[in-house]
């Protein structure tokens, strides 16, 4: 999968904190960690990645143990599954009554399994009293983390009974949430999903680790996505009519628009433009950083759409994009925002070597434009060219005074004395990018697995190929950039992805 | 001309006293003949600058004169070169630099030799441009298009047969040009939907538009029909064009008074009718060669109670059909059934009966009609003006009789190839404003009949006796002298025709078109009298008339200055006739088919001395004889070469086939 998602990690962080917990806080952060997630699928050696995972998040181990248990016991895990199933009626986008309804049923729910699980406690105790020490160690944790979590919901969930505190809900508590609920995902998750490509569940657990790390890494980094040229008109959401205050507005700033580097290494500050290299940059300063789940990509997930609907403003004060605009019209994504910032409100840096007239700011667009330079046979007295006669033709009865130019000696000989320097940008072009993108993604992604004996990556490829697809749209056009532009890479799926993921590797 | 010299010299001081602008509407008067302007200037100093500051239009012959000439008519506004086959850049160079801001029209249409710098030279100068006609300038190309988009004020343009000029052309024609009233794109095969959209959406005075056989489709069509004040439109041969489209028309052209469908097969009565509802004025319409007209079609017409004029040449026609146009159209004036298969008695007479008004009529080779139908014409139609009926052979010669009792303003009349006898003339000479008759291929009149055209047929301008065998020079003597304005006549193949006749005709003086191909006894002397008589004789043919040679030849180069055309096919003319005819300045066309006593070099000669030559029509065994160099300087000039392989005929003097042997085929080799 895309390196790139890596990412998310940060973005997910900024947004859960934002976002109020009555929302299934999974959607949110079913985010790309997946190197811990790879570590739990084959996990064989399941303590020393608990070592690692506590050295770097002390704390935070509590959920993993829970799978360990989860493993063994699927009768928790089924217990858990329906616990998951019941949890979409916990969505809350606006409040009323069936929905807390649905939240009282919810809670009832939880508190006849929170009786089972004690009552089954009970009678493991008995069972497997001469079983090891370590065992019954993890069994401890595991039933603290369940009732911890279990609680915690609950805690969660009555708060969101009230209307009024939809916004308000502690930060705290949806992060524990999201520990619980990574959890109980992941016995459901766990063992269909060794070896076997069972894309969601995969997912699943990775939503639990990552969410739950996310919770204790904190915030302390800003939404920065950045790294992704993929070139969503930012026009192009004009369809969109999304009543005010129905979405949530974030303002970049220019810099972090216009920021080179998105991923700085936290040891020597090293700035890089795609999470995977700093992965590999990291490698250098120890051993730590060359575990497979430390190289690994980390995967992406989403669920259901219940997030609340995130747009972006221009920063820009008067741009009709910029949220203090009376016809404010929001930005889709923060690729639309870096795209439309550029175009609009920067210099056009990128001047086309073949016709010498046109300039860009967006790289992307000067390469697009150097398709087709040269090539547009038709002219009109302004200088514009079109590839097609009908729409000179429709641009000239558009416009007054403007009429067709005729070649002097025929375009074609121009194209030929500025085809040699073409070529070979073309070459480097395609090399670099492109719908191969996702090939040469794929490839880093066999690097990565090459480090990692547990040869998650394949599997986690997989996930991203067949799990993309099983999820509605909308969800990854909200979660932002990192995750369209993959989904686009992979399945070209908005219509533009093919034409711009070129400079998204270029850059 | 003769009165007009006498008051100059009468009172010569009164002229003086005269202000320039009334002695500018006397000339005003002298139109009939050009010649009387010429006259006039040579009169005196003074007239001679009058006429010269007069003239606004000006047709020259020759270019070499044309500097000469515009210094001497200084405002000339209307400029027709098409008497000039050789307009180079710099002849272009010339106008503009002469005729400036005056020239407000010139017509190119049969210049060559001219590039897109000669044409953005003339328009940038002569800014006033109000009409250009650039037909068959097939070599222009979009550049000149470009050019041509400089004038501003252009109001009409033609571009007939222009292929080389495309879409992007027009484009900027469309851009430019936006006075535009008439257009004429016909044969321009590079102008699409785009083009004639374009012009329809940035031309919106257009009036007139041609688009006859363009590549177009219902597209472009739909913007065309929004035009506000479009009266003329011809779609001729515009075959991307059918019913689909047309139904889309709801709203169409209102303004529409003519419209040219013809060769049109893809459109039936559903595209007339939606079009026809929309376009309620049209006054004339034309379906030539196109779908069948039956019932369907004619009440597609039901809409075109304003329709005057329908053309129907060459469909294929019902008796139902005709008979619905004739309900719903009952203010037609014109009906031209020429060629159409299908027109029964019965058809026709239910037209003809409804339209009273009816002015002209074409029912040429409408095979199946006979008395019937023009006992119906001549009795409801009483004020035909026309009547062209050429092949009817079914009908029989009774009929010709009512024609003359009862249709008496007709002023044309075409019974060629019918079987119209001595009694039938008798009775059309009461038509006594009948201008142009046609007899020809009617071989059973005779002089008695045409003897009374000759006397009460007096404004007879055109008569046609080609191959009507029974004529002698007694019905030529009383044509001579009946019809005095007489201006064509053809006496082909009328083998008792002898010098005689061309004597009588060399009084009528406005005779300008003489043929009397196959007339074996006519010599020399006959036609010295017509050249020294019929000072205005522009076309003459006198192939196959072997006893005419050089001494005819040398009193037509002396008299005849304005002779144009001539064919001397199989005459007795040799290197001397024909080098002196090299002396006649305005020939332009020549035949010269088969001249026993010609050689290459008399020829080379002679086609050297003949600067106007435009058309020159010879044996293609003289194209290896003559010398390249001859011949691309003719071409250079304009001349365009007309090579035949005709074998040595026997000479034909047949009616209906029948051979008479004239001349052997002899073994004919050139001298070289």
């Amino acid at each position: 999968m895309d390196p790139e998602d890596k990412i998310c990690e940060d973005t997910w962080i900024k947004s859960s904190s934002s976002h109020e917990s009555c929302e299934p806080p999974n959607n949110q952060h079913l985010t790309s960690f997946d190197s811990l997630q790879q570590k739990m699928d084959g996990s064989s050696s399941f303590l020393d990645y608990g070592t690692t995972f506590d050295e770097q998040f002390p704390g935070f181990n509590q959920p993993s143990v829970a799978h360990k248990i989860n493993d063994k016991n699927p009768v928790l895990g089924k217990h858990d599954n329906q616990m998951s199933e019941a949890q979409p009626s916990n969505k809350v986008e606006d409040w009323d009554p069936r929905a807390t309804l649905n939240n009282l049923s919810f809670l009832e729910k939880k508190i006849h399994q929170l009786r089972d699980m004690v009552h089954w406690i009970v009678g493991q105790r008995e069972q497997v009293m001469d079983q090891r020490d370590q065992l019954l160690v993890h069994q401890q944790q595991l039933i603290t983390t369940n009732l911890t979590s279990i609680i915690v919901q609950m805690i969660s969930t009555a708060g969101s009974l009230l209307p009024s505190v939809k916004h308000t809900v502690s930060y705290s508590s949806a992060i524990n949430s999201l520990g619980h609920f990574g959890g109980v995902q992941n016995s459901s998750g766990i063992f269909p999903n060794i070896g076997i490509p069972n894309v969601n569940n995969v997912n699943k657990v990775d939503t639990s680790n990552q969410t739950d790390l996310t919770g204790f890494c904190g915030a302390e980094q800003n939404c920065s996505v950045e790294d992704h040229e993929l070139k969503s008109d930012d026009d192009a959401d004009e369809g969109e009519n999304l009543p005010p205050g129905s979405y949530e507005i974030l303002q970049l700033e220019k810099e972090e628009i216009l920021a080179p580097h998105t991923h700085f290494c936290t040891i020597c500050g090293k700035g890089f433009k795609r999470d995977a290299n700093l992965r590999m940059h990291m490698r250098g300063h120890g051993d730590k950083y060359k575990t497979p789940a430390a190289l690994a990509k980390p995967s992406k997930e989403s669920t259901s759409e219940s997030m609340l609907i995130k747009r972006y403003s221009c920063p820009y004060v008067g741009c009709k994009r910029n949220k203090d605009h009376k016809k404010f019209q929001p930005l889709k994504t923060i690729l639309c925002v870096k795209n439309h910032y550029k175009r609009t409100h920067c210099d056009k840096t990128y001047t086309c070597s073949r016709c010498n007239a046109k300039k860009f700011s967006v790289l992307a667009d000067l390469k697009t434009h150097e398709k087709h330079c040269g090539r547009d046979k038709w002219l009109c007295s302004c200088g514009t060219t079109f590839s097609r006669k009908d729409k000179l033709f429709g641009h000239i009865s558009l416009f007054q005074g403007h009429t067709p130019a005729i070649p002097v000696d025929g375009p074609s000989d121009a194209g030929q004395s500025s085809e040699a320097p073409k070529v070979g940008q073309m070459d480097f072009n395609f090399k670099s990018s492109a719908p191969s993108g996702s090939a040469f993604q794929n490839a880093t992604d066999v690097k990565f697995s090459g480090d990692d004996a547990t040869s998650t990556s394949p599997l986690n490829f997989d996930t991203s190929v067949s799990g993309f697809n099983e999820f509605p749209r909308p969800p990854f056009e909200d979660v932002g950039s990192s995750f369209s532009f993959l989904l686009s890479d992979a399945y070209g799926y908005p219509p533009k992805n093919g034409r711009y993921s070129n400079s998204n590797d270029v850059e | 001309m003769k009165k007009k010299k006498s008051i100059p010299e009468a009172s010569f001081n009164l002229f003086d006293l005269l202000s320039v602008e009334i002695v500018f509407l006397i000339i005003d008067f002298l139109n009939d003949d050009p010649l009387d302007k010429k006259s006039f200037s040579l009169v005196c100093k003074s007239f001679y600058s009058i006429e010269s500051r007069h003239r606004k239009t000006l047709k020259p012959l020759r270019f070499e004169h044309l500097t000469k000439i515009l210094i001497r008519y200084p405002f000339i506004s209307h400029l027709d070169l098409s008497l000039c086959p050789r307009i180079s850049d710099s002849s272009l160079g010339v106008i503009s630099d002469y005729c400036k801001e005056m020239l407000s029209s010139i017509n190119l249409s049969r210049s060559k030799f001219f590039s897109h710098v000669g044409l953005s030279n003339l328009l940038v100068n002569c800014r006033n441009l109000v009409e250009i006609d650039l037909s068959n300038a097939t070599d222009l190309k979009d550049l000149a298009a470009a050019s041509i988009a400089e004038a501003k004020n252009l109001e009409k343009l033609w571009l007939v047969r222009c292929k080389s000029i495309t879409d992007i052309g027009i484009g900027c024609i469309a851009v430019g040009c936006r006075k535009l009233k008439l257009l004429s794109l016909k044969w321009c095969f590079g102008v699409g939907d785009l083009g004639v959209g374009l012009i329809s959406v940035k031309c919106k005075e257009i009036r007139s538009l041609d688009l006859s056989y363009l590549p177009i489709t219902t597209k472009c069509l739909l913007q065309v029909l929004e035009l506000q004040h479009l009266k003329d439109l011809v779609l001729e041969g515009c075959f991307g064009i059918d019913d689909d489209s047309l139904t889309a028309l709801k709203h169409g052209c209102t303004s529409l008074e003519t419209l040219d469908m013809s060769s049109c097969q893809n459109i039936s009565h559903v595209g007339l009718s939606s079009l026809t509802s929309a376009a309620g004025c049209l006054r004339q319409l034309s379906l030539s060669y196109g779908s069948r007209v039956d019932l369907a079609l004619g009440n597609s017409l039901q809409k075109l109670s304003m329709l005057q004029s329908i053309k129907l040449d060459g469909c294929q026609v019902t008796s139902s059909g005709l008979k619905a146009i004739g309900n719903w159209c009952v203010s037609l004036t014109e009906v031209s059934l020429s060629k159409c298969s299908g027109v029964t008695d019965e058809g026709l007479s239910s037209l003809v009966t409804k339209c009273v008004e009816l002015r002209k009529l074409d029912v040429t080779c409408c095979r199946t009609i006979t008395y019937a139908s023009v006992a119906h014409i001549t009795n409801s139609c009483t004020s035909l003006t026309s009547l062209r009926m050429e092949s009817c052979t079914t009908v029989s010669s009774e009929a010709f009789v009512l024609i003359g009792q009862r249709c008496q303003f007709l002023e044309e009349l075409d019974l060629t190839e019918n079987n119209i006898d001595d009694e039938g003339l008798k009775s059309i000479s009461r038509c006594s404003r009948l201008a142009n008759l046609k007899l020809g291929i009617c071989p059973n009149i005779t002089d008695k009949g045409l003897i009374h055209i000759g006397i009460y047929c007096s404004k007879l301008k055109e008569l046609d006796l080609y191959r009507s065998a029974g004529i002698t020079d007694s019905s030529i003597l009383a044509i001579a002298r009946g019809c005095t304005v007489i201006e064509t006549i053809n006496i082909a193949y009328c083998k008792n025709i002898t010098d005689h006749s061309l004597v009588s005709l060399s009084k009528c003086s406005k005779l300008n078109t003489l043929e009397s191909r196959g007339c074996p006894l006519i010599t020399s002397s006959g036609l010295t009298a017509v050249a020294m008589g019929c000072k205005k004789l522009t076309k003459l043919d006198i192939k196959n008339c072997q006893h005419i040679d050089d001494t005819g030849m040398i009193p037509l180069a002396h008299f005849s200055h304005n002779l144009r055309q001539i064919n001397l096919s199989y005459t007795s003319v040799t290197d001397v006739g024909l080098l002196s005819l090299a002396s006649v300045s305005c020939l332009q066309s020549m035949t010269v088919l088969h001249l026993e006593g010609l050689t290459p070099s008399g020829l080379a000669a002679a086609l050297l001395a003949c600067g106007g030559l435009t058309r020159v029509k010879l044996q293609s065994s003289f194209r290896l004889f003559l010398p390249p160099p001859i011949i691309e300087h003719l071409e250079s000039r304009g001349c365009v070469f007309q090579w035949r392989d005709k074998v040595f005929q026997v000479s034909l003097n047949t009616v209906d086939g029948s051979t008479q042997s004239g001349f052997g085929c002899l073994s004919y080799s050139y001298k070289i």
